[in-house]
């Protein structure tokens, strides 16, 4: 047991893990507002990042400018499909708004490769490769800055929930026909979650857009995300930033040992095992309201 | 007047309860029936094997999958995973000189077997829970069969399907095939068909419509939802080895992947959720839509002589399955069964619009 070694999958894998909760913050802002789960997620990443990319290739315009460019066009995007998709299901049974937005994953999935191609594109956000050590841990530069950037958009989203507009969210999530009753605009209130979901994920994208390239595989990052959801608990965003910590370090600590056993991949599942056993054992998550209704 | 209901009269309550109690209905499905039999002898090979035959066993599967989307009101997005432990099963159980009728039900209980033990997981909870942690279970179970060479025979590989009889008579040439395909759907249909009226399947429309109103009833929701998962995994097993037996004749992991699960789930909302004709309507609709629709825009684009790109017509499929949820979820959410319902309602009054029916 080399411990140098250990500690530099978890570091690494925490770093990862802050980059699936910015992925995962998406979910869990508009599961606390509206209670739909957001399975396009994923999806929305992945536009988000063509977006800036091809905000960036196609104006020439450097990328600090272009990347909020790119938010705020993915913040009206969130809002959008929110206000023509989602808003005409309330009240359907979930089952149908589930696949609702599983559909919009598999149509954006589609559309956005065919829309900008499908090869990889490589976009360079000016993190150096060098390697950085801090003392004998080899630290990945583009997972240290994900890492930053993912800490800071979950604090500021903690914070935004004890701002007026937070606390109006807060009230929806806690109980939308009582925040109707006192005034509360609810519709505005899940369109604007939406809209924060399509921050998250333009952030998100472009994270790991300039680590693995842009193209559709972006997209699967959403079952990691689920995962973190899952394991934070649905509606809870301090969770998101634990279980994004956990999962992480899961995902990098158990291949780097029994990978060499198993002949590699193990990566792969750690998520699908993390969801399964959370679902088994504790269903609401570590910071989720208990609220689930068992059978 | 097409349907000349007038001196439709039923006298008992067996006719009155009968599956199609309009004699039109009757000679339609008798007409049809003989059409599926006599179809080797009427169309070329070609859309013998390559049209029809998948059509029925991805009809077999959508019907499974719609036990427990439509009937049981459940959700499963690991479909694909399901159907790729029975063709796995039934492969291995073949290649082991077990008769092909028992692998059959072997690999459908294989699958119902391991779908029970994740159903069981997820059932505990509801509708988002069970979404994600099937959705987890296609992950897993891709996994398991991509890295154990002793169920997929090393990475990468492809299984062939062994030769195989069926009730006797070997199965070679594609009649044969095309043969055992429709056994095998016009089996898992009548199925389907007389679920509803058995004290199962009103458990089952029970436990969807509300669990609490059926457990106070006497119907214990956990144990139906999980009958529903049992049966539809079993059917889904069966079906993924008829498929594997059948229409690919080898099985590789990637024929199973998540993309498969999804297109399942969009035969079945496509068609119609809890509806028999839609699941055949949804598997249509999902199987040809990307093909008349890429030859349709390649068409288009020459035509037109826009520089279309090969990536282009590469998406559609997945951007037409898309637009084909989304859509039928906006616009209809009864899928394409209502909307023939809708027709047919209409010619059982023409020349009138409303009548007494």
């Amino acid at each position: 047991m080399d411990v140098v070694y250990f500690i530099e999958l978890a570091v690494n894998g925490a770093l990862v893990g802050l980059m699936y909760a910015l992925v995962a913050l998406g979910i869990v802002l508009v599961f606390k507002s509206s209670g739909v789960a957001n399975l396009a997620q994923g999806a929305l990443a992945m536009v988000g990042a063509y977006v800036v990319w091809w905000l960036g290739s196609a104006t020439g315009a450097p990328l600090w400018a272009v990347i909020p460019l790119g938010v705020i066009a993915m913040f009206f995007f969130g809002r959008g499909l929110e206000r023509v998709a989602l808003r005409r299901m309330v009240g359907q049974p979930v089952i149908m708004i589930i696949m609702l937005t599983l559909g919009l994953e598999i149509l954006l999935r589609g559309l956005a490769p065919a829309l900008w191609g499908t090869l990889l594109k490589r976009m360079d956000i000016g993190i150096s490769q060098q390697p950085l050590f801090l003392g004998d841990i080899l630290v990945n530069r583009a997972y240290l800055v994900g890492g930053a950037v993912a800490l800071v958009l979950i604090a500021l989203s903690l914070l935004f929930f004890n701002s007026r507009q937070g606390v109006v969210l807060r009230a929806v999530s806690d109980d939308q026909i009582a925040a109707w009753a006192v005034g509360i605009r609810v519709e505005r209130a899940i369109s604007l979650s939406w809209g924060f979901a399509g921050i998250a994920a333009t952030a998100a994208g472009v994270l790991w857009g300039s680590v693995q390239g842009i193209d559709w595989t972006l997209s699967l990052l959403l079952i990691k995300a689920l995962a973190v959801a899952i394991l934070g608990g649905l509606d809870s965003i301090a969770g998101v930033l634990v279980a994004g910590i956990a999962v992480g370090v899961l995902e990098s600590v158990i291949p780097g040992y029994v990978d060499p056993l198993v002949g590699g991949g193990t990566r792969d599942v750690v998520a699908s095992a993390v969801i399964l056993l959370t679902i088994l054992v504790r269903p609401f998550g570590l910071f989720g309201r208990e609220q689930i209704e068992r059978i | 007047m097409f349907y000349r209901l007038a001196g439709v009269r039923h006298t008992s309550y067996a006719a009155d309860r009968a599956l199609w109690p309009v004699p039109v209905d009757r000679w339609q499905i008798r007409a049809l029936l003989a059409l599926a039999v006599g179809a080797p002898f009427l169309l070329p090979d070609l859309y013998l094997t390559s049209y029809l035959l998948p059509w029925l066993v991805w009809s077999t599967a959508a019907l499974g999958l719609n036990l427990l989307m439509g009937w049981a009101g459940q959700i499963h997005l690991g479909y694909a995973a399901v159907m790729a432990i029975g063709a796995y099963g039934a492969i291995h159980a073949v290649r082991l000189g077990i008769p092909f009728e028992l692998a059959l039900l072997g690999s459908g209980l294989l699958s119902a077997a391991i779908g029970l033990v994740f159903g069981f997981a997820a059932l505990r909870v509801k509708g988002l829970y069970l979404a994600i942690s099937t959705l987890a279970m296609q992950y897993l179970v891709d996994w398991i069969i991509s890295h154990v060479p002793a169920i997929s025979g090393g990475s990468q590989a492809t299984l062939q399907a062994p030769a195989f009889r069926f009730l006797g008579v070997p199965v070679a040439g594609d009649w044969s095939r095309y043969y055992v395909a429709l056994a095998v759907c016009v089996l898992v249909t009548s199925f389907l068909l007389n679920v509803g009226r058995t004290s199962f399947g009103r458990a089952l429309a029970a436990v969807r419509e509300k669990d609490f109103a059926a457990a106070v009833i006497g119907v214990n929701a956990f144990y139906f939802k999980l009958m529903a998962f049992w049966c539809s995994s079993f059917l889904g097993g069966v079906s993924g080895a008829v498929l594997a037996f059948c229409y690919y004749r080898a099985v590789t992991p990637e024929q199973f992947n998540l993309d498969v699960s999804i297109q399942a789930v969009a035969m079945v909302i496509v068609g119609g959720m809890g509806s028999v004709i839609g699941s055949y309507l949804g598997a249509a609709l999902v199987l040809l839509a990307p093909i008349v629709l890429n030859n349709l825009v390649g068409a288009f684009a020459r035509a037109a002589a826009l520089p279309l790109h090969q990536e282009v017509l590469s998406h559609i499929p997945l951007i037409l399955y898309g637009v084909l949820i989304v859509g039928f979820l906006l616009f209809e959410p009864l899928g394409l069964a209502k909307v023939y319902a809708n027709i047919r309602n209409y010619f059982l009054v023409w020349p009138f619009r409303h009548a007494r029916h």
